[in-house]
């Protein structure tokens, strides 16, 4: 019997197809991280590949761990600070406010219009070199080069100021509990605007060679989709979460220290990808210098620090020529700052989002329990759903717009 | 039987002549420059200061010297190898990159006539091609060897991409074979010296300008430089194909790499922007082919530039949009370009 061409061909297509389902599929399982160029910070991916795309992925947190919580417990109330330091050591100083931010609310302290201010300007300038850091490093990942120094430089520009105001780039410890460890030096002022027309300039340089960029917008756009009600029910706060078109910023809607007293925008998303997000660091850049610019023209004059001895150190000209100021001075370093017994939960927007502080007060001059509410942990939470499905190269864009910072996911 | 001896010993002599005069000496010492020209370049756009610190004594060249520092540190560095079931052909890979690389170059003609090339074959192009595609061979058993899973990703990564793009750039390269008439890069430079309407250099560049945006954008994606370096995407693969490579291994791939910048200069400058001539300028003296020499190396140092300045300033692809770009942008528009030459030709030549 003859076969007519056609049935020759569903022949030949039958046989096919048998050849292609023979083809063993394995799927390839490696390890990315923890030591990897895209884990800044330290996490391990274990991926799972079907060729280049992700299968399943595993995300292993903790390689940073350092028992910040148990250790806040060991010292007392101010000696906690320098730790904070060490949480987002990217923003070093946000940490700082809403630790001792935390303690005078649980103590019911009114700290000084000055403080205050003071307080919102090393919070924006920390914001700065936070968002500076995720969309450098960001440009890094995707191959320029340029654009990441260009960020860099950028943020060279903002530490210096850290540095004449704290006396360190990262280990700024700079607030205390009631007020500041130092007035502003002296031109503060001049030396930030001169800072922040470089970064003006440098920040225009990276939107140019970025923003437009087809590579780059390719690159970005459409990958790393968070939906909206994902954001919200893992608890995604910040840039994260006002991506997703959501307007929730604490500086606007649960306003703090003087925040209320500021004219400045809330940048809100819609697609809520690796775009998206980066479009808003950029612009919340703008903000931030827009707002440093503010405090500055509405700085109110008088001390940083209240007046009462049980809360802030007294000054040092007491300490030595009176018996009062001795013996609170003593007090304060040896007995520890008798906060009242109670909890108080207080968070500040941080370069990621809700930086919190959950603190427990028994009164004996220690902490009781301070628990950290890092922005990063749940957004990593989320991270996988937004890695699954998607192509090897996107878990990097990804990753760095969702800006894991190791010492404050694994505190 | 001398006589044969002796044209026999002149062609072998000759050819190792001019090959150590060209390539050895002009190509081998452009890419030598350009390990240190691409860091100070980089720097410059990126306002660092970059390498400065090697030193003879007190003499530090602004930098220069680490031209000679770099090759003294990769041959006395420790030369690791993997724990791998293919020691040998880890050990061949770099080579397999490395010598069709510096192969290529016999047919490029640095200057008129066959003085000025170290062989002179009626099929020019198509050699470069035959010789270049072999390159994709080096990394590819390198990541194989290498006994590494994140190499292994790079070298199919590489193997898609140089593939692919091969046969863009052969298409692109069409046009200028059909305007010229001819294979032999000798005849093709030699063509460009003419004037169009007495005043516009008859340089392929003129004739085919789409071409050659075609010609550059493959031939980077060939080399696997960035924006195409998805082969070895340092944050996505940690090192793609040569993780595994330390000391001269990996300066061969590293240096197989700068190689290949120069020989898209000098393919380009050849092809696109009218070889050694000089509009306007022919003749047999000595000085005019002194100045086409140095034409022709002023034009590559140009098309060097132009690769360098692309590679410090796009991010890089994705590794499919590089196949998309390859096969659906790229391959139809070098097509498109074939079919408008061959129409435009033809009225041409019926005018």
């Amino acid at each position: 019997m003859t076969m007519t061409a056609s049935q020759k061909l569903t022949q030949i297509r039958s046989e096919l197809r048998t050849e292609e389902a023979e083809i063993v599929h394995d799927k390839m399982i490696i390890n990315m991280g923890p030591s990897h160029p895209a884990t800044h910070g330290t996490v391990k991916f274990v991926l799972t590949l079907d060729g280049e795309t992700v299968d399943d992925v595993d995300i292993t947190i903790g390689y940073l761990h350092r028992g910040f919580e148990k250790m806040a417990e060991a010292g007392t109330w101010q000696q906690v600070l320098p730790y904070t330091d060490r949480l987002n050591y990217v923003s070093p100083l946000i940490n700082n406010v809403g630790y001792v931010g935390a303690v005078e609310k649980l103590w019911g302290v009114e700290i000084t219009p000055r403080a205050k201010y003071i307080r919102m300007l090393i919070s924006e300038l920390s914001r700065m070199t936070d968002h500076l850091t995720s969309i450098a490093a960001g440009a890094l990942e995707l191959g320029g080069f340029t654009p990441f120094l260009y960020g860099v430089e950028a943020r060279e520009a903002l530490y210096p100021l850290v540095e004449e105001l704290t006396g360190a780039r990262l280990t700024t410890s700079y607030t205390r509990i009631g007020g500041l460890a130092k007035d502003l030096p002296d031109g503060y002022e001049q030396h930030m605007e001169t800072a922040l027309a470089h970064v003006e300039q440098l920040v225009v340089k990276v939107d140019k060679m970025l923003t437009k960029n087809r590579i780059f917008y390719d690159r970005m756009m459409h990958t790393g989709v968070l939906s909206q009600e994902d954001a919200i029910s893992s608890g995604c706060t910040g840039v994260m979460l006002r991506c997703t078109g959501v307007d929730w910023d604490l500086r606007k809607h649960q306003p703090y220290l003087a925040y209320n007293e500021l004219d400045f925008d809330v940048i809100v998303g819609s697609r809520g990808d690796n775009y998206d997000r980066y479009l808003c660091r950029l612009e919340e850049l703008g903000q931030s210098i827009k707002m440093i610019r503010q405090i500055f023209k509405q700085m109110p004059g008088g001390p940083i620090n209240v007046g009462d001895w049980r809360v802030c150190l007294p000054p040092k000209d007491a300490v030595y020529n009176s018996i009062e100021g001795m013996i609170a001075h003593f007090k304060l370093i040896t007995e520890g700052h008798q906060v009242p017994p109670g909890e108080a939960y207080f968070a500040v927007e941080g370069g990621n989002g809700e930086v919190g502080f959950h603190i427990v007060s028994q009164g004996n001059g220690r902490p009781y329990r301070v628990k950290v509410r890092p922005p990063c942990f749940y957004a990593m939470g989320i991270l996988k759903k937004l890695i699954v499905g998607h192509m090897l190269a996107d878990i990097v864009p990804t990753f760095d717009t969702l800006n894991m910072i190791g010492g404050e996911v694994d505190r | 039987m001398h006589l044969v001896d002796n044209v026999l010993l002149n062609i072998v002599l000759m050819t190792l002549i001019k090959f150590a005069g060209f390539v050895l000496a002009f190509v081998m010492g452009i890419a030598t420059v350009l390990t240190w020209a691409e860091r100070k370049y980089s720097a410059v756009l990126q306002n660092r200061i970059g390498p400065n610190r090697a030193n003879l004594g007190t003499i530090r060249a602004g930098g220069l010297l680490h031209m000679l520092a770099d090759p003294i540190k990769m041959l006395t560095k420790e030369d690791f190898a993997p724990n791998t079931p293919n020691p040998i052909l880890f050990r061949l890979a770099p080579l397999l990159a490395f010598v069709p690389a510096l192969l290529v170059f016999a047919v490029i003609p640095f200057g008129p006539g066959d003085n000025f090339q170290v062989s002179n074959t009626s099929l020019g192009i198509l050699f470069i091609f035959a010789i270049a595609s072999l390159n994709v061979y080096g990394s590819v058993i390198g990541a194989w060897a290498s006994n590494n899973k994140w190499s292994l990703m790079g070298g199919l990564r590489i193997s898609a991409q140089m593939i692919s793009y091969e046969v863009a750039i052969g298409l692109s390269l069409c046009g200028i074979f059909m305007i010229y008439g001819s294979l032999d890069l000798q005849d093709i430079a030699r063509r460009q010296g003419q004037l169009l309407l007495g005043f516009i250099p008859a340089w392929g560049i003129v004739l085919q300008p789409f071409a050659f945006v075609l010609y550059l954008a493959c031939a980077i994606a060939e080399n696997k430089r960035a924006p195409f370096d998805v082969a070895e995407a340092e944050s996505e693969l940690t090192a793609g194909y040569w993780t595994e490579y330390s000391a001269m291994g990996f300066a061969m791939f590293a240096l197989a790499e700068f190689i290949e910048v120069v020989l898209i200069g000098c393919v380009g400058t050849t092809l696109f922007l009218g070889g050694w001539t000089i509009p306007g300028l022919h003749g047999d003296a000595w000085w005019i082919v002194v100045l086409e020499i140095g034409g022709f190396a002023f034009k590559t140092v140009f098309l060097i530039w132009l690769q360098m300045t692309i590679r410090w300033t796009l991010p890089r692809f994705r590794y499919d949009q590089i196949m998309r770009l390859g096969w659906r942008i790229l391959l139809p528009a070098a097509l498109l370009n074939l079919v408008v030459t061959g129409i435009v030709l033809t009225f041409v030549e019926r005018a």
